[in-house]
């Protein structure tokens, strides 16, 4: 299998008041094409911490990441930016949706981002229908038009997980997608992702949840700032 | 496309703001109003003097005069750009009336009625002989009198509170004693026993009013050739206070001001050898503005410290503006860690919370101005309803020499003070803008916020 993620030897720690608090030791990861891997460990384990690094939206103290073989700690700005809107999608705990734009809206964020003003009328009208199919596709249709505070848990999560996908990327990262939902509507939330995995998707997903864990293709444990099975 | 409609949704749905547009519509309103009442002051203070003297004064300060006037206006009027030409006696002197046991010092100006009001603004400045002032000196009662004009806050009760002249539909008949002192060519006070008369009658034939305090509180206009002799200045070698000139083209004051000087120079380096030539020595060549520059001087310096004084009220602006874009983008922090999560770059977030600021100090400016001009356009309806109701005026016009309050929009400076405070939002915004896009996408989407 074609290997897509490489972490090797990251490193991370943060201030605690006079003391500092390691939370990654030195860890490895390797994730391949396709693959749905879980991350499980303990609150405060790192594994939030983790994912933000492997996504571009935080730097390690030491080591670094390469993503199809290259580092993203040696992209510039422009690249790092690039990475985060076409090659990963990002899926968080508290949905992280913009209470000021609809669903529809909020889904063609990634688009609108990426083609700027002046590319945007070109493109408005093929980027609304994906995310209109999407949003269909996870049984918003009826809701495109409702604002995120209109809808409940699940419906915002879905919503979250359609703008993860509005621009096709190569690796979906999830963040405890279904620690803020109730057990059924977080399995339903496991059976997209599940879904999206058989269809080729990529998926790092975290999660404190063993039984969600056991969904996913391959766990991964994390303790003490290392990888432990 | 993204960054228009989340500032619009943000502008729309944050209560905050409105603190934002109403500091910004309430520094824009006081702005216009104050800055256009005061410009207005300051331009028809100008314009007053400007119409006093006209546009060039060639003037000597010693009260004895200058000789040799009538060559020098007769090569001015030669010229091309020189549309008019006033000889001037100025001098001072004591008023009282026939059988009156009080005397008033006064200033006395003797003029050509007929060549002053082509020269300075004069003529305006009448109230009888409006559409006549080339006959001022002449009294409508009896004009075979020696008429004079008087300044207008010089008549017994002339004014009320409200600012208006009384006037009755004739001049009254008033005679006015006038004695000077006159000087000798030397500069010595000449001799009894001479032809000098130093004591005249004239009767009231008009007032004028130049709304100049000074001026129209102290002045008496004679015709020239009176004044003159009064002052003892006629005679072998007649002399002359000041000439007044009016340039064909205004716009072009300093270069034939120069032109002036030039000639000036030439005269007297011409007449150099001629009697009492020492006396054209003292004698300086000014433009209106330089002639009037004591006048004008201090209410431009009022005008400059109002500009800094607003300039100060500009940064309190931008402070509020700061601190309420501060509170506004620490609560948006998660929003941002979301954007830049999807990809947009800082610039982006920058420039979206730039969008924001333009829309509140838009909207904000928009609505100062349009109260500004509301106010302004009924300001003297304004001020009449509180003069009539409360007794109330912003001037009291028994004591200043303001007509309307000045109202008049410029519209350069409307759109000066508008961009000021757009630029004055962006300005306070822009910190904590760039600010929060510099966070790391991580920390800014964590929850605990401002």
């Amino acid at each position: 299998m074609t290997e897509i993620l490489h972490a090797r030897d990251l490193h991370k720690s943060y201030k605690m008041g006079k003391s500092r608090l390691e939370v990654l030791k030195g860890l490895e990861l390797c994730v391949n094409a396709g693959e749905f891997v879980a991350i499980t460990g303990a609150s405060g384990s790192g594994k939030s911490t983790l994912l933000h690094i492997l996504g571009g939206l935080d730097t390690p103290d030491a080591g670094y990441v390469e993503f199809d073989g290259r580092r993203i700690d040696k992209f510039g700005a422009g690249q790092l930016n690039r990475f985060r809107n076409k090659m990963v999608g990002f899926v968080f705990q508290f949905y992280h949706l913009l209470d000021e734009l609809n669903v529809l809206d909020n889904v063609v964020l990634p688009t609108m981002a990426s083609v700027g003003s002046l590319g945007w009328p070109a493109r408005r009208k093929k980027a609304r229908k994906r995310a209109v199919e999407l949003l269909e596709q996870f049984g918003l249709g009826e809701r495109i038009k409702h604002k995120p505070y209109q809808l409940s848990g699940g419906e915002r999560q879905r919503a979250a997980i359609a703008r993860s996908l509005m621009n096709e990327p190569r690796l979906l990262f999830a963040d405890e997608p279904t620690g803020n939902l109730d057990s059924e509507t977080g399995n339903g939330i496991l059976e997209i992702l599940g879904s999206l995995n058989h269809s080729g998707q990529s998926i790092v997903m975290v999660t404190h949840d063993e039984r969600m864990a056991e969904r996913a293709g391959r766990v991964i444990c994390l303790a003490d700032g290392r990888i432990v099975g | 496309m993204y960054k228009l409609k989340l500032a619009i949704r943000y502008f729309l749905r944050r209560r905050i703001t409105a603190i934002a547009v109403a500091a910004v519509a309430l520094c824009v309103f006081i702005v216009v109003v104050v800055m256009t009442v005061m410009n207005g002051l300051v331009s028809e203070f100008r314009s007053k003097n400007h119409n006093f003297v006209g546009d060039c004064v060639i003037s000597t300060d010693s009260l004895v005069g200058f000789p040799y006037y009538a060559e020098f206006i007769a090569e001015l009027d030669k010229q091309q750009f020189v549309a008019a030409t006033s000889g001037v006696i100025r001098s001072y002197g004591l008023l009282t009336q026939p059988g009156a046991d009080w005397n008033l010092g006064i200033e006395i100006m003797g003029i050509n009625a007929a060549d002053h009001i082509g020269a300075t603004g004069f003529a305006k400045t009448l109230h009888y002989h409006k559409f006549d002032p080339e006959n001022a000196f002449i009294p409508a009662y009896n004009p075979a009198l020696v008429g004079c004009v008087v300044g207008i806050d010089l008549m017994p009760s002339s004014r009320d509170r409200s600012g208006e002249y009384y006037h009755s539909q004739n001049p009254p008949r008033y005679e006015l004693i006038i004695s000077c002192f006159p000087l000798t060519p030397k500069g010595g006070l000449a001799r009894a026993g001479t032809d000098l008369v130093n004591t005249l009658s004239f009767f009231y034939s008009d007032d004028s009013q130049s709304e100049l305090v000074k001026v129209d509180g102290k002045m008496i206009y004679v015709p020239f050739e009176y004044a003159q002799k009064m002052c003892g200045m006629s005679g072998e070698t007649p002399r002359i206070s000041a000439v007044h000139v009016k340039f064909t083209d205004g716009a072009a004051l300093d270069e034939n001001c120069n032109k002036v000087r030039q000639m000036w120079r030439a005269f007297v380096e011409a007449n150099k050898d001629r009697r009492y030539a020492s006396l054209l020595e003292n004698v300086s060549v000014q433009s209106w503005i330089e002639n009037r520059r004591s006048t004008i001087g201090p209410m431009e310096k009022e005008q400059t410290m109002l500009i800094l004084l607003f300039g100060m009220l500009g940064i309190i602006t931008v402070f509020v503006i700061f601190v309420v874009f501060y509170m506004i983008i620490s609560h948006k922090s998660k929003d941002i860690g979301i954007l830049r999560s999807i990809g947009v770059p800082e610039r982006g977030v920058v420039e979206l919370f730039i969008y924001f600021a333009v829309i509140v100090g838009a909207i904000g400016a928009g609505i100062g101005a349009a109260a500004g001009c509301g106010v302004l356009v009924k300001a003297n309806d304004i001020e009449g309803w509180l003069f009539a109701t409360f007794k109330y005026q912003v001037w009291d016009r028994s004591i200043y020499a303001i007509g309307d309050i000045p109202n008049k929009i410029e519209l350069h400076v409307l759109a000066v003070i508008m961009l000021s405070a757009v630029a004055a939002s962006v300005v306070g915004a822009l910190v904590p803008a760039i600010q929060a896009a510099r966070k790391r996408p991580a920390e800014a989407l964590q929850v605990n916020q401002l």
